[in-house]
């Protein structure tokens, strides 16, 4: 059983209600971003939609999880960043300088390329999120705890040894272990930088079948290098290339008739 | 093949350095073995009884005269005169001749040894210990055996335990009650000053504790002079004959006639003693618990003090600072407090925690006292937070390395969970580095533990009346000076009238001294791993 659905998502439905059929839930406008000197965004306009998901892919160094990493402001860590336009989140600016970061990261998770558990037991990894909030009832992260991991497909695996620590899980359940962590405090968006890079390609597929699952409930941003990942799971695919976005469409007219040749060039493995 | 060639011809590059390096780390190891060793061999020396000679000096010669007994303790060549000479304890000082127990006799004035049997050692209350020929015990009912009898080991182990039960109830009359209503007649007597109007309720009380005074003041007489009831007369090696009353015997053995079992197991005895009892005779005879305990306690505090201050320190500067110039000046200065001698530390100690704040809490809080100061002189407390001054650096860059070495990643996961950044570091940087914190710790320890200069201005006492913890209300006594072990080192060796007598006790309270540092940091380290398993990064 999956996430019981959430609190009605207004903000995104008012957002969405005047422009398209599909809401825009996650826009980007005429977004720039730097570090320092480098010019790492140009320019990138782009709606994403609601429960779908959604694809980031080009060659390394494209600014593809850059952009990503700004989805819940993760770039603001960095020293001497500064950005240029705006990305709308159910139509309200991340950058609104009323908007606290931490509520901002409450509303959108986020899962790395490499697995990132804390010292601590599977139990207390997956509650963190919660434990932050102040939320300390046992019955509701008992509750919790059962629904996230079996949200993870890992319930099964784990849950005779949910106080054992979490560095105990092999690779590919330590990475479904930060999902269910990510998805523990029901944010409304999942972002997923590279999930399966450092996966074998059996866990890999249990990812991608619990991206599937999880697109239900969630609205999923996935960063990756595997094409075949890329049409395996994501309804729309955006390619990136030297920090522009060259093309951005729905995941089948990407892959099988796409408009520029730079992409055409990339999906047919003539760069990477 | 011209490189072939060349590969052949050429001398192996760097090897030669290679093993400059091995012999740098060879000869630190062989250093620190040497001296380990040393430390170990004389420091458990001292409690091995050794065998009594009856040495027969030649008559006339600069050595003495005639039969004398003693133990050899080491025979060696003069190196200025080239003649051969042994060390030889002698014990026996007394009031009459309190001079050395240790004196160099030349090989060549020996005209004979012997080891007699019947040779008894004493330890003694006073004067050392005393080399003899046991002769007659008369006890306190009349009973009078001798030396030669059955029952003369039993009876005399008997006066010996009875001897000592009464000196131990003579300590506590003396220690708890009597030093009670000392305390109370201060009390009162303070109490006076501040008040005059009490005068006259306070003097009657102070008449009453008066009368107490006097009645326990005449049980102690009673016990001390059943103390000298029992008399073991004795002969020594010249031939004398006296009397020494067994009250003033510690214990006694017949070197010569143990086994080697039997050596074994007073070399034991001897060393618990050593370990578990305070130290008589200016700090020459007798044991060094106190010293022991003040060094644990004290470490103790220390750590307890510096470790959060360095933590919260090296968070701020690792964390939370703007890293620039001023962090780097701070960086640079606190990396220098380092090398700022001990002794300036004390004297900070000195003039800050003693002289202005205790000062002020005297004046606070325990003005009847005054002008004897409470807090206002030095204490285990001020030594405590003088020290952990000292190791603060220390703390402060182990933590922050700590700091640093926690992956990035995890700190990200924190933070996409909603976590604030103090949040982050509370929940999961500090919890991961907490081994390299403890590390912090253990070389702080070690740091303190050793250190003296400071700690003689800041409460170290060459002999503490009473330790810092015990179990009179309110159990912890922060402003007491205390004891220390490094301190002790320095006052028997450099500061006791008989040299020869305190070499020995240097060597035995050094090896305490490192056995207390390496336990203390065995445990911080054995802690460690423990945390180091449970925090061990996760890898693929």
């Amino acid at each position: 059983m999956l996430l019981a659905p959430s609190e009605p998502r207004s903000q995104s439905l008012e957002a969405g209600k005047g422009e398209t059929l599909d809401p825009a839930y996650i826009s980007v406008r005429n977004f720039n971003f730097w570090y320092g000197p480098k010019h790492a965004i140009r320019d990138v306009s782009m709606d994403i939609p609601e429960k779908q998901v959604t694809a980031f892919i080009g060659p390394s160094g494209c600014s593809k999880s850059t952009l990503l990493r700004n989805l819940n402001r993760m770039n603001d860590l960095i020293d001497g960043v500064r950005h240029q336009g705006d990305i709308l989140l159910g139509g309200s600016s991340l950058y609104d300088p009323a908007v606290e970061v931490i509520s901002l990261r409450k509303r959108v998770g986020m899962v790395f390329q490499k697995s990132n558990p804390f010292a601590k037991s599977v139990y207390e990894n997956v509650i963190f999120s919660l434990r932050v909030a102040g939320r300390n009832k046992k019955s509701e992260l008992d509750e919790v705890v059962e629904r996230s991991l079996q949200g993870a497909a890992l319930w099964d695996e784990v849950k005779d040894r949910l106080h054992e620590s979490a560095y105990g899980l092999s690779g590919g359940q330590m990475q479904r272990l930060c999902i269910a962590r990510a998805i523990a405090n029901r944010p409304q968006i999942l972002l997923m930088d590279e999930p399966c890079a450092a996966l074998d390609p059996i866990a890999t597929l249990k990812i991608e079948d619990l991206i599937q699952d999880l697109k239900k409930e969630f609205t999923i941003v996935i960063v990756t290098h595997n094409m075949h990942q890329a049409t395996r799971c994501s309804d729309r695919t955006a390619f990136f290339y030297l920090g522009e976005l060259v093309e951005y469409d729905t995941t089948g007219v990407i892959f099988s008739a796409p408009r520029q040749p730079q992409t055409e060039a990339y999906i047919s493995g003539l760069f990477s | 093949m011209a490189a072939a060639v060349s590969l052949k011809s050429k001398p192996p590059q760097g090897e030669a350095k290679v093993w400059l390096t091995a012999m740098g780390l060879a000869l630190g190891i062989v250093m620190v073995a040497v001296l380990l060793g040393l430390i170990l061999v004389r420091g458990t020396q001292v409690f091995w009884p050794k065998r009594v000679l009856e040495i027969t000096l030649r008559e006339g010669s600069a050595s003495g005269s005639g039969p004398v007994l003693g133990e050899v303790m080491v025979r060696q060549r003069n190196v200025r005169t080239g003649v051969e000479e042994w060390l030889v304890h002698f014990g026996n000082k007394s009031k009459e001749d309190p001079g050395t127990s240790y004196r160099f006799v030349a090989s060549g004035d020996v005209v004979s040894t012997r080891e007699p049997l019947e040779v008894m050692v004493a330890e003694r209350m006073e004067y050392g210990d005393a080399i003899f020929y046991p002769v007659r015990l008369t006890t306190r009912d009349g009973k009078v055996m001798e030396a030669a009898d059955v029952d003369f080991p039993a009876a005399l182990e008997t006066a010996l335990e009875k001897a000592g039960g009464e000196r131990r109830q003579l300590l506590a009359l003396e220690r708890k009650e009597i030093g009670r209503i000392s305390k109370q007649l201060v009390k009162l007597e303070n109490g006076i000053k501040t008040d005059p109007s009490r005068e006259t309720t306070n003097r009657a009380a102070m008449a009453v504790l008066q009368a107490d005074y006097e009645k326990l003041a005449e049980q102690a007489r009673g016990l001390r002079a059943a103390l000298t009831k029992d008399v073991l007369r004795v002969r020594v090696a010249s031939g004398g004959e006296l009397d020494q009353p067994v009250g003033e015997l510690l214990h006694v053995y017949q070197p010569n006639k143990l086994s080697q079992g039997g050596r074994l197991a007073l070399a034991f005895q001897q060393f618990f003693a050593f370990l578990s009892e305070a130290p008589r005779e200016a700090n020459m005879e007798g044991g060094i618990f106190p010293a022991i305990f003040g060094t644990f306690v004290m470490t103790i505090l220390m750590s307890l003090l510096v470790t959060p201050l360095g933590v919260i320190a090296a968070i701020y500067l690792r964390e939370y600072a703007k890293q620039g110039l001023l962090v780097r000046i701070v960086r640079i200065s606190v990396n220098n407090l380092a090398g700022v001698p001990s002794i300036v530390f004390g004297v900070f100690g000195l003039g800050f925690f003693v002289y202005t704040i205790g000062h002020h809490i005297d004046e606070w809080f325990f003005a009847s006292a005054l002008p004897t100061p409470t807090f206002g002189t030095g204490g285990i407390l001020w030594a405590s937070f003088t020290l952990a001054l000292l190791t603060l650096p220390v703390m402060i860059v182990a933590t922050e390395e700590a700091l640093g070495a926690v992956p990035r990643g995890v700190r990200e996961a924190a933070l996409a969970c909603g976590a604030s950044k103090w949040q982050t570091i509370q929940r999961v940087v500090l919890p991961a580095s907490a081994p390299g914190v403890l590390t912090g710790v253990i070389l702080a320890m070690a740091r303190g533990a050793g250190e003296v200069a400071p700690l003689m201005l800041v409460g170290v006492v060459k002999l503490a009346p009473s330790l810092p913890l015990d179990l009179e209300a309110p159990f912890i006594h922060a402003e007491r000076k205390f004891m220390h072990l490094g301190f002790h080192i320095y006052d028997v060796g450099f500061q006791s009238p008989d040299a020869e007598a305190a070499k020995p006790m240097v060597y035995a309270t050094t090896l305490l001294l490192i056995v207390l540092v390496v336990v203390m940091n065995l445990s911080a380290i054995l802690i460690r791993n423990k945390l180091r398993k449970k925090y061990a990064a996760g890898t693929f």
